[in-house]
């Protein structure tokens, strides 16, 4: 149960977002160009971020929902997900990736953290500055969404058998308010 | 400068925000509803005391000012007063309710799992509604990004805090919408 009533049963973000309409309007959006935009990173990639970043917060409503996300991206590689959110730098995926995933993991401390040389290792693995922006825009909403998430105590699902079909709506229909406005998938 | 090439000299958020107009339009609008919007039972000048109090925490110096100052010009206080309460809230001259949701701002800097039920029930009796909480949990999340956002890409800020007071009344007019970032 949520720390306020919310007067839905919606699971996660969701109830929420239901609960203020207004403000789900800009963070639908939000999430949509930062994590489906096709321009330089991957929506795989973008996914994995926001993966590693929630893992990093110990939000487990958000690394699980977007961890189901990548792996939907991924044709089902839960493996790889997993690495990425316990070890990236040890896991099967690009230097560039492991490069901004560190830039990502300063972020998720303090935007402070980040040192010119993370984002220098990042542009030397071939990393652009709009995908470097964008790492660092993902990471810094994923502060927000799992502070939203966790701050409120929102009603987390631990049957991980229940993220795979918000996933698949999420990959097939974006975010947006259909996610609380359109019936639940099951 | 900045840590990436962002193709203009603009101070603090400006910056990111004119290289990347496709995602400021939604972290404005969502500014403009948490922090200005008047359909609210919490004043412009308390929520932007929330947002450069959790700023201040997060040592974000382009955003506690630019917040601080706009809460200054909505209060009507002097900056004396907004550092007062940056730095204890508990013993500056606010409303207890007030003081209450500054301490769930405060926990949701440290993370969303600091925010205790003990924390929601003392603001809750201290006469603070369920949208109000929520708006004071968003507000201090939505800070944990733009500061992240404006120190992350390492973002240059102006040093005299004179410069964020005396563009206070600029942006209390404008909002966080329409204007021109270039201005």
């Amino acid at each position: 149960m949520p720390y306020i009533e919310v007067n839905n049963d919606f699971a996660g973000i969701r109830g929420l977002l239901a609960f203020r309409p207004e403000t789900a309007g800009p963070l639908g959006e939000l999430a949509n160009i930062l994590l489906r935009d096709t321009e330089g990173l991957s929506p795989a990639e973008r996914e994995l971020i926001a993966t590693r970043v929630s893992y990093l917060n110990d939000c487990f409503y958000c690394h699980n929902s977007h961890g189901e996300i990548a792996c939907v991206y991924l044709d089902g590689d839960r493996e790889v997900v997993d690495q990425v959110r316990k070890d990236p730098r040890h896991a099967p995926i690009s230097n560039k990736l492991k490069a901004l995933l560190n830039v990502a993991g300063k972020v998720q401390k303090s935007g402070k953290a980040v040192l010119q040389e993370d984002i220098e290792a990042a542009r030397a693995e071939g990393a652009t500055d709009r995908e470097i922006h964008d790492t660092v825009l993902i990471a810094a909403a994923f502060c927000l969404f799992n502070r939203y998430v966790d701050g409120l105590g929102a009603t987390t699902p631990t049957d991980l058998s229940t993220y795979p079909p918000r996933a698949r709506q999420i990959a097939e229909m974006g975010y947006g308010n259909h996610i609380f406005s359109s019936p639940q998938p099951h | 400068m900045a840590h990436i090439d962002l193709g203009n000299e603009l101070p603090g958020i400006r910056g990111p925000m004119a290289f990347r107009p496709e995602t400021a339009r939604p972290l404005n609008e969502l500014a403009e509803i948490l922090l200005r919007d008047d359909n609210n039972t919490l004043s412009r000048g308390e929520r932007e005391l929330i947002g450069a109090y959790v700023s201040y925490l997060n040592d974000c110096f382009f955003c506690q000012n630019v917040h601080g100052g706009l809460a200054q010009h909505y209060l009507g206080c002097d900056m004396q007063y907004i550092d007062a309460v940056k730095q204890n809230p508990a013993a500056a001259p606010l409303s207890e309710k007030l003081k209450a949701l500054l301490v769930i701002a405060g926990k949701v800097q440290q993370s969303g799992r600091a925010v205790s039920p003990e924390n929601i029930e003392k603001a809750r009796s201290e006469g603070a509604t369920d949208r109000e909480i929520h708006d004071t949990v968003l507000i201090a999340a939505a800070f944990c990004m733009y500061n992240r956002y404006v120190d992350g890409l390492g973002t240059w800020a102006p040093e005299d805090r004179q410069y964020y007071i005396n563009r206070a009344p600029l942006r209390a007019a404008e909002g966080y919408i329409d204007f021109d970032l270039y201005k």
